[in-house]
């Protein structure tokens, strides 16, 4: 850890925030992505099926 | 052409609303301004003009989406697109006549509101000239705005989001003109910015409007 | 002769349009997803860990020149973002590809949040630096209001229930948009240098920064770019994807009635 001096909160508060913020668009494409994936296997199933 | 801007401008003032409406909203907001910030003349003087700007911004936002929704909503607008005039055309005649029940009674009241505002003399004549020369391109943007929503049902709240952030140079040139004017500065080049805006969002916006009220058609 | 010549000059791109067809852009978006993630990672590790603990402290800005890591790439990313949904609204006005308007839809979200990132980060480093969180600096005001055209783009978006219609409109809007949004910048850059003198903030340290500060942060501009073209890849899939269950269901429907 270097010494952040009297910024330290800045920096750890600016790079919190962004690592936050990045993970949750990452989370959030992850699981949409997810989801309709599963739901256009179902889809291509009851094609199949019918 | 002409007969269908006689049409509009008819119908807009035969079903009331929109041009008493604006107007009245725009006198409320004038009004309530002062009960906000308080009344010494000198704070409301100089912020008057911006207060203005704001408020007729704000009011010509109010009709906006009457401007195409009526004409959607029983096919008349169906009409439009096949007739022998170009929808360029007619998107031009309904933003002006927006502009007519609209931005021209603003134009036209700015100058009074002015007073309510302890505006310095003077104030009131570039309050018009400035308003005079920005409102059409708040019609036509706004006109903009409509075709895109026409086909929504709730499509107010969304129109505002759309185009309010297309009104921000506009209302900063303007504004800044005004200021300018009023506070003895040379208010050339905002004004010309604002004539500018307005020159190109009539010359423009017609065609991305037609081709938005087409899409919505199809 | 003409013929000849424009079937040759498509002919180089075609390895581009390729990815216009919305099946082997799942093919070849699958198989470069792995690479495009792994490099991101790779580079943004390099990058920011160079960055944080690796760099001296600046004259002026003392260590919070390190904030410069995550500022200075959200914010280019944030403009990037919306050329290449500008580009890509085009691309679909003019050639109907279906994965290029999906690809706007699918950028707009990551646009959004780069631009949060950047504003945030931004009000934190103008904190110590300038004493106060927000100034009506023109950079600023001009992310806000950029910031203000996602919104209203992505709620259009949100808004209409036909895809093809909505495709459409959007990409008019982000036209329309884009030339209002260059006359925002222009006009907030002379609103705040007009009549109110004083607010003279300048963001620019591209121009004094030196070296030891400018090499990881390329990277991590790299990395950043790497990102996003990672998320896109990701977004645009599930995009596609939505579309053919929509084409699925609707084809269902039809054979149920």
């Amino acid at each position: 850890m270097p010494d952040l001096g009297k910024y330290a909160g800045a920096i750890l508060t600016s790079w919190a925030a962004t690592i936050l913020l990045v993970a949750l668009v990452i989370a959030v494409s992850w699981w949409q992505s997810a989801r309709v994936k599963k739901k256009l296997e179902a889809a291509e199933a009851r094609r199949k099926g019918a | 052409m002409i007969a269908l801007l006689i049409r509009d401008l008819r119908l807009s003032v035969r079903a009331g609303g929109g041009f008493g409406l604006g107007l009245a909203f725009f006198l409320i907001v004038t009004v309530l301004v002062p009960f906000g910030v308080g009344p010494e003349a000198e704070i409301l003087g100089r912020i008057a003009p911006g207060i203005l700007w704001v408020g007729a911004l704000l009011a010509c936002l109010l009709s906006l989406d009457r401007i195409f929704q009526l004409d959607f909503e029983d096919g008349s607008l169906d009409l439009l697109a096949t007739a022998p005039l170009p929808m360029e055309g007619a998107v031009v005649m309904k933003a002006v006549a927006h502009w007519l029940v609209t931005g021209l009674p603003l134009t036209l009241a700015a100058p009074v509101f002015g007073g309510l505002m302890s505006m310095p003399a003077g104030g009131a004549w570039w309050m018009f000239v400035t308003l005079l020369i920005g409102t059409p391109a708040l019609s036509m943007i706004g006109a903009f705005g409509a075709a895109l929503t026409v086909g929504l049902k709730r499509g107010g709240l969304l129109l505002s989001l759309l185009v309010l952030p297309l009104y921000v140079p506009t209302l900063i040139f303007g504004a800044e003109a005004a200021a300018r004017g009023i506070g003895g500065f040379d208010a050339s080049t905002p004004l010309l910015m604002v004539a500018g805006i307005t020159a190109g969002s009539i010359a423009l916006l017609p065609f991305a409007a037609a081709a938005a009220l087409r899409i919505n058609l199809r | 002769m003409d013929n000849v010549r424009t079937k040759q000059a498509r002919d180089g791109w075609n390895w581009l349009w390729a990815w216009a067809n919305p099946v082997k852009f799942m093919a070849l978006s699958g198989k470069a997803l792995p690479w495009v993630i792994g490099l991101t990672i790779l580079t943004l590790a390099v990058g920011l860990i160079w960055g944080f603990f690796f760099t001296p402290e600046a004259v002026n800005f003392g260590s919070s020149v390190k904030i410069i890591y995550v500022h200075v790439p959200s914010a280019m990313m944030a403009i990037n973002i919306w050329v290449m949904m500008l580009v890509a609204s085009l691309i679909w006005l003019i050639r109907r590809h279906h994965v290029s308007a999906l690809a706007a839809k699918a950028a707009a979200l990551v646009g959004v949040v780069m631009t949060i990132i950047a504003l945030l980060t931004g009000a934190i480093w103008g904190e110590p630096m300038w004493g106060t969180y927000w100034a009506w600096d023109p950079r600023l005001t001009s992310f806000l209001v950029l910031f203000l055209f996602y919104l209203g783009y992505m709620a259009l978006w949100a808004a209409i229930e036909d895809p093809d219609t909505a495709a459409d409109l959007t990409s008019v809007l982000a036209i329309v948009g884009s030339v209002f949004a260059l006359l925002s910048r222009y006009a907030v850059n002379f609103w705040n240098q007009g009549l109110h003198q004083g607010a003279s903030l300048s963001l620019d340290k591209e121009e004094n920064v030196s070296d030891v500060y400018w090499q990881p942060l390329v990277i991590c501009l790299t990395g950043f770019v790497l990102l996003f073209i990672a998320l896109l890849l990701v977004r645009t899939r599930t995009e596609v994807r939505k579309r053919r269950i929509h084409a699925l269901e609707m084809r269902e429907r039809m054979s149920d009635a």
